[in-house]
């Protein structure tokens, strides 16, 4: 599919998800009465619903599906390895661990969300350090780095779900399947997509250099070393700015990318974008099902992420065989 | 005008504790091609890679044009010198055509896409390496050979005036080596300077004026390619007895049992 037709087909489904977004929930409102929620000025329970909660969510949902997305396409040009994902490196597992232990000791959502951004940037900045050797081209030793600190927060993570008692636990368990009903900072993380997603864009030929191959990128005249730590420091904004916005939501990050890719597309110039866009209105599309399937009942949204995925990304798998 | 020269003063180049070479120094000017022969490990590619800027000598120094490698901008640098690395194991998604394309990197004018030039001279050397065919063909989907056929028209569409090439002929059938070496000698007619490892000796003798002997204790010899590839010199490079046959006044070397 040219990617023009298909960026056009992502544009129009950005507004048909967050208006499904919209009209879904404990109080289902049809199309007119969305439009007359939103544009007018009126002062009824629709309006007040619409405004103040699921306006607020679904562009949480969005952002924060595209941070996702966007951050994995990066990751996996950095590390040059289809498996990656936004948490590869670690960094959701720092912020992870800080944000169980905040809630073990009982604290605040603000606390929380401080202490799990604590724990992402250590996580950062401990796999940059070790990781990282400026001018050698071998990636694996941050791949490792991060694998290995991962598995470590992994354990740290179980340790502290064992400490938790009974309430506590599914507040953490929220957190770690991804949850975007406490989501904060809006204007932030949308701030944050739009000028790495720019940023990105506008270098996308040298991503492009650099999944050819890092010896062949210098040798065509990409500075390779300083490409590598931008790259590894957008994606950890990008990261940390969605963990903050709704937990560690799975799957978005990893398999986007390669949906966009199993299309046919690869060119870094459309893949950033076009992943922006589907990442937003997947995670728009899941966080509705979440909340809406079985309410009053809400499910954390990776849990819908996976379950709406693995199908679609099966098929276009086995579609080009 | 192509007055490119590629120099090595009193290099020395060593990697993981093997020296490769000592002080070593010799001059690539326009319209030469060199051959660089010798055993597996004896350090081709990294004395190739050196050359190119992208392994660090121990001592010495590679200037193109009398400046000094380091100090041109890797920009400018890959305008003017390409480098053809052994295959690496890397995840390129994109066609084969967009694979050829990335070779205008360095000339790219505008941040956005290639321009119509860009897509001509990728399209040319998309011929030349006859991959018109498999153009829209994922690139990951190449065997060995159309791999290392695409990756030479990548070098190609750079329209550099020197070539780095590490072993040009691997994975490549007769025909498309014999097709490979012709572009190669225009680009010589041409005034390009050119180094290539190569493992043929005919080739060698074909296709270049001069040859590196790079042997395993670290010591180099080079010079006309005529008086250096005799039986004695490949006998001593390689290690290995050597029968030597002359078919149609060209010298062929046999490895002996």
């Amino acid at each position: 599919m040219p990617p023009r037709i298909l960026f056009s087909l992502l544009l129009c489904t950005v507004p048909l998800s967050l208006g499904f977004g919209l009209m879904n929930g404990s109080l289902p409102l049809a199309p007119i009465e969305m439009w007359h929620a939103l544009w007018g000025n009126n002062d009824d329970t629709a309006t007040t619903v619409l405004w103040q909660l699921r306006l607020p969510r679904v562009l949480a949902a969005f952002v924060c599906g595209g941070l996702l997305a966007l951050s994995g396409v990066l990751l996996q040009a950095l590390l040059r390895n289809p498996l990656a994902d936004p948490y590869i490196l670690g960094i959701s597992g720092g912020a992870a661990v800080g944000a169980l232990a905040a809630m073990l000791l009982g604290a605040g959502l603000a606390a929380t969300q401080l202490s799990s951004f604590t724990g992402a940037s250590l996580a950062i900045v401990t796999v940059f350090g070790l990781g990282f050797r400026h001018g050698e081209r071998n990636i694996y030793r941050l791949l490792l780095t991060g694998v290995v600190l991962s598995a470590g927060c992994g354990a740290l993570i179980s340790l502290l779900l064992t400490l938790a008692q009974g309430d506590e636990v599914k507040g953490m368990l929220f957190w770690l399947m991804g949850d975007l009903s406490h989501a904060q900072g809006l204007p932030f993380a949308w701030f944050v997509l739009m000028a790495v997603g720019l940023c990105a864009t506008v270098f996308s030929g040298g991503l492009d250099v650099l999944a050819g191959g890092l010896d062949k990128a210098a040798a065509l005249g990409v500075a390779v070393g300083r490409w590598q730590a931008g790259l590894y420091f957008a994606a950890a904004v990008l990261t940390v700015t969605a963990l903050q916005l709704g937990g560690s939501i799975g799957f978005v990050g990893l398999m986007i990318p390669h949906a966009i890719r199993l299309i046919g597309i690869s060119a870094h110039r459309w893949l950033i974008p076009l992943s922006a866009l589907l990442g937003g209105s997947f995670l728009v599309l899941a966080d509705t099902l979440a909340r809406t399937l079985w309410s009053p009942l809400q499910f954390p949204v990776g849990v819908f992420t996976a379950l709406l995925g693995v199908p679609v990304l099966l098929w276009l798998l086995s579609r080009r065989s | 005008m192509n007055n490119l020269v590629l120099e090595a003063h009193k290099l020395t180049v060593a990697i993981g504790g093997k020296l490769i070479c000592r002080e070593f120094d010799m001059t690539i000017r326009p319209g030469e091609c060199w051959g660089v022969l010798g055993q597996n490990g004896a350090g081709k590619t990294t004395l190739l890679r050196t050359l190119a800027g992208l392994h660090k000598p121990q001592a010495g120094v590679v200037s193109l044009n009398d400046v000094e490698l380091a100090a041109h901008a890797r920009r400018n640098l890959a305008q003017h010198l390409g480098v053809l690395l052994q295959s690496e194991s890397g995840e390129f998604w994109g066609s084969v055509q967009e694979y050829v394309l990335l070779g205008r990197f360095p000339h790219r004018a505008s941040l956005f896409g290639y321009s119509v030039q860009d897509e001509t001279l990728a399209q040319q050397a998309l011929a030349q390496m006859e991959l018109e065919g498999l153009a829209q063909r994922p690139y990951n989907t190449l065997s060995g050979g159309e791999r290392q056929r695409a990756a030479i028209a990548q070098v190609l569409t750079q329209r550099a005036q020197c070539y780095l090439l590490d072993e040009p002929l691997q994975h490549l059938d007769l025909r498309h080596q014999a097709q490979t070496m012709q572009v190669f000698s225009r680009l010589k007619e041409q005034g390009c300077a050119l180094m290539m490892v190569l493992h043929d000796t005919l080739w060698a003798q074909r296709c270049c004026d001069h040859v590196l002997l790079l042997f395993a204790d670290g010591h180099a010899l080079h010079g006309p390619a005529q008086a250096l590839l005799t039986r004695v010199h490949l006998e001593a490079l390689y290690q290995c007895p050597l029968r030597e046959l002359s078919v149609e006044g060209e010298r062929w070397f046999v490895a002996g049992v």
